[in-house]
């Protein structure tokens, strides 16, 4: 069903961390865009269709203040309404670029507020939602930032608060049309799920509770919380209710990343156990409940997988990437 | 990164050289008295109290060469000489065994039973030696202290520092590629069935529930590996089972130690990038040096026992050899700490040094701190 395509070599290998890969799909310019985290630095490279990269950048962490070295914990571009900006999420702060790179527009340093015996700072989890743009930080605040339509005058208007734990993604969805839909999922290291509805403010909507798990990877898809934990399972929520409708037993490891296919309700589940799922996410039509049908796997070899997404919104392509491996492996439906 | 890392790296790579050094002391037919004399004092130098409350402090990672200089200095902490290949070697296989473990920890959490397991072997090399046993279980509480409740997130961030220490690492060791347990590209097989982590259910089934959580339906998808469900949790205790084998001695008097530099595919680029750190972090790095140092006493070799020289090759002439071929990005570099006239330090590195004194070797010169000092040069 799937088949393998030449992979897209990278200049470094790519860092064992959740959510390592990010990809912008340009079909008007004939581009796809990728980003991957290495450590200190991240790379950005773009590839025509065969694969073939064109064009590649490397970001490094912004120094920040102290002397111990910052490395990156996120990659992400992040589509507004007027602009694409990529933001870099480290362990000192927040850097957001114009989206090829070029020049930082705005720098955001992490302070530790009140003193703390916080382990480590550091800002992780990265999503667009409107005109905003949210960031998690490792006390459980999300920041939400306000984007010009251009120029460099970002602010930071909003900070959410209603987790404890270190975030580990955000999830966001292009609003509906009615009142009262929510939006965008939040999740954290204690595996805690919120959900809310955007807006010039955000409001919390519900709160679906952990169980001990960190939740590195969140999916939302038309009322539909898809969440990946540490034991490896998938789950699928109502977003509405905050009800558990679907458990899956995904993989045998860790859950790495999660993406999901819009227009056709595809989601892709990837892990440290070598393997990627791909799953059809659809709804009853006599009762709405939620289903899911498991439509794919593949196994990467001797990789743990560290980052996977679609690399079209139909879900006919998608890209992997693996701990200590310097290439995005890709794969075509046939 | 994380800043409760560096015990957990210091530990275990210690506890992988143990290993080594043992199988080597074993094979090269090192008499047993100073064979266990040379353990004793290694073990008794890692476990030292003011050591290790300076290594449990939160902090930074030390780089790579930071780290190397620890081991250089502990290796030498007793009558054993090695000479720079074999140095160089035991440091490659300490770093791929303990790669290899944290990447094939099935939880994060499980990297704590693999610090157990070192030190509970640890415990087997000195059963004879009360107060040096006291040292080890006073490491013990530490450890179950630290991060007996530390959150699985936590642990996750522990491991991803880690294996960013160790990315693009693939020096091919014999013993793993023999056991099939490293490719001959250099990386680790990452197995697809045996028992799956504690806390996670073997793969395939779909649960689903309606609106009031009751289970209405089951479904099952091939998930293409073989797993079985775990049979138990290992112990967290002072004593108990581990069941996770990472961590514990694969090495036996039979089984030669060798690794490949040839055709091992390190990334150039990834030195590159370890070069950028900034210079203020070497002048913080080598401050904790001299701290966590000032217990380590080198042997000038005029005690009563004479030294002898450790080859990790089998023969002389393969040492020489190897020596000679190691590729040049493959070199390790050790920091060169240059005696400074800084008062203040002097006097700080001797109140360590005259805490520490563990044996009772005479001095060599006439003032500690200069002796120190001295020792550092020679590095």
């Amino acid at each position: 069903m799937f088949r393998r395509e030449s992979s897209i070599p990278l200049r470094g290998s790519a860092a064992s961390l959740c959510n390592n890969l990010s990809v912008l799909p340009l079909p008007a310019r004939n581009l796809t865009h990728f980003g991957v985290v290495r450590g200190a630095s991240a790379q950005l490279l773009s590839a025509a269709p065969e694969g073939v990269p064109l064009a590649q950048r490397q970001l490094f962490a912004k120094q920040g203040a102290g002397v111990s070295p910052a490395f990156i914990t996120q990659v992400h571009w992040c589509t507004l309404p007027f602009r694409v900006l990529v933001v870099l999420t480290s362990f000192k702060g927040i850097q957001m670029y114009e989206a090829d790179g070029s020049v930082m527009v705005y720098w955001h340093a992490l302070n530790s507020g009140e003193a703390s015996p916080a382990p480590a700072m550091f800002a992780r989890g990265i999503a667009a939602s409107g005109q905003f743009i949210c960031v998690g930080t490792w006390s459980g605040r999300v920041l939400v930032f306000d984007i010009p339509v251009k120029g460099p005058n970002i602010v930071l208007c909003e900070e959410l608060t209603g987790h404890q734990a270190p975030i580990t993604d955000i999830a966001t969805e292009p609003t509906q049309a009615q009142d009262c839909v929510a939006d965008m999922v939040t999740a954290d290291d204690s595996g805690l799920l919120c959900i809310w509805r955007s807006g010039p403010e955000f409001k919390l909507l519900t709160s679906i509770p952990g169980f001990g798990v960190p939740c590195p990877s969140v999916r939302l898809w038309q009322g539909i919380v898809a969440a990946g934990y540490g034991n490896g399972k998938v789950h699928l929520y109502e977003a509405s209710t905050g009800s558990l409708q679907v458990q899956i037993s995904a993989h045998a490891r860790a859950i790495s990343a999660l993406d999901l296919a819009p227009e056709v309700g595809k989601l892709l589940s990837a892990a440290e156990d070598t393997f990627v799922h791909l799953w059809k996410l659809s709804r009853n039509t006599e009762s709405g409940g939620i289903e899911v049908e498991h439509c794919h796997g593949e196994c990467v070899p001797d990789t743990q997988v560290c980052g996977a997404r679609f690399c079209d919104p139909a879900g006919s392509s998608f890209a992997v990437t693996g701990y200590d491996l310097a290439e995005i492996l890709r794969f075509r439906s046939v | 990164m994380s800043v409760r890392t560096l015990p957990l790296l210091f530990l275990n790579l210690g506890g992988e050289m143990l290993y080594i050094l043992d199988q080597r002391l074993r094979a090269q037919n090192i008499p047993a008295d100073k064979a266990r004399k040379v353990l004793n004092d290694i073990i008794s130098t890692m476990f030292n109290r003011k050591f290790m409350e300076e290594l449990f402090k939160p902090q930074e990672m030390y780089s790579k060469k930071a780290l190397r200089t620890v081991y250089d200095r502990l290796a030498h902490a007793s009558i054993m000489r090695l000479n720079q290949a074999s140095m160089d070697k035991l440091y490659d296989l300490m770093t791929m065994a303990f790669k290899y473990q944290v990447l094939l920890c099935p939880r994060p959490k499980d990297m704590l039973l693999v610090t157990f397991n070192h030190l509970d072997a640890i415990k087997d090399f000195i059963q004879d030696s009360p107060t040096i046993l006291n040292q080890v279980d006073e490491t013990f509480r530490l450890l179950t202290e630290v991060y007996g409740s530390l959150p699985a997130g936590e642990f996750q961030v522990i491991r991803q520092t880690l294996l960013l220490f160790f990315q693009d690492l693939h020096i091919r060791v014999s013993i793993f590629l023999k056991d099939k347990v490293q490719n001959s590209n250099g990386r680790f097989v990452l197995p697809v069935s045996g028992p799956v982590p504690w806390g996670t259910d073997v793969p395939g089934l779909i649960r689903m529930f309606n609106n009031k959580g009751q289970e209405v339906r089951t479904a099952q998808f091939k998930h293409g590996g073989d797993y079985v469900t775990a049979s138990r949790e290992g112990s967290f205790e002072l004593y108990g089972d581990r069941v996770l084998k990472l961590g514990t001695n694969m090495y036996s008097v039979n089984r030669p130690v060798e690794t490949h530099m040839s055709g091992a595919s390190k990334n150039l680029a990834s030195r590159t990038e370890e070069n950028v750190a900034p210079n203020p972090l070497a002048k913080e790095e080598l401050n904790l040096l001299a701290r966590l140092m000032g217990g380590m006493e080198i042997q000038k070799g005029s005690g009563p026992e004479p030294g002898f020289r450790l080859n990790l090759f089998t023969t002389d002439e393969e040492e020489e050899q190897a020596a000679l071929t190691r590729p040049e990005e493959f070199s390790y570099e050790v920091i060169n700490i240059q005696a400074t006239q800084d008062q203040q330090r002097n006097q700080e590195l001797t109140r360590i040094m005259g805490e520490f004194a563990i044996t009772d070797q005479p001095q060599g010169s006439t003032s500690k701190g200069d002796d120190l000092l001295t020792m550092m040069d020679e590095l």
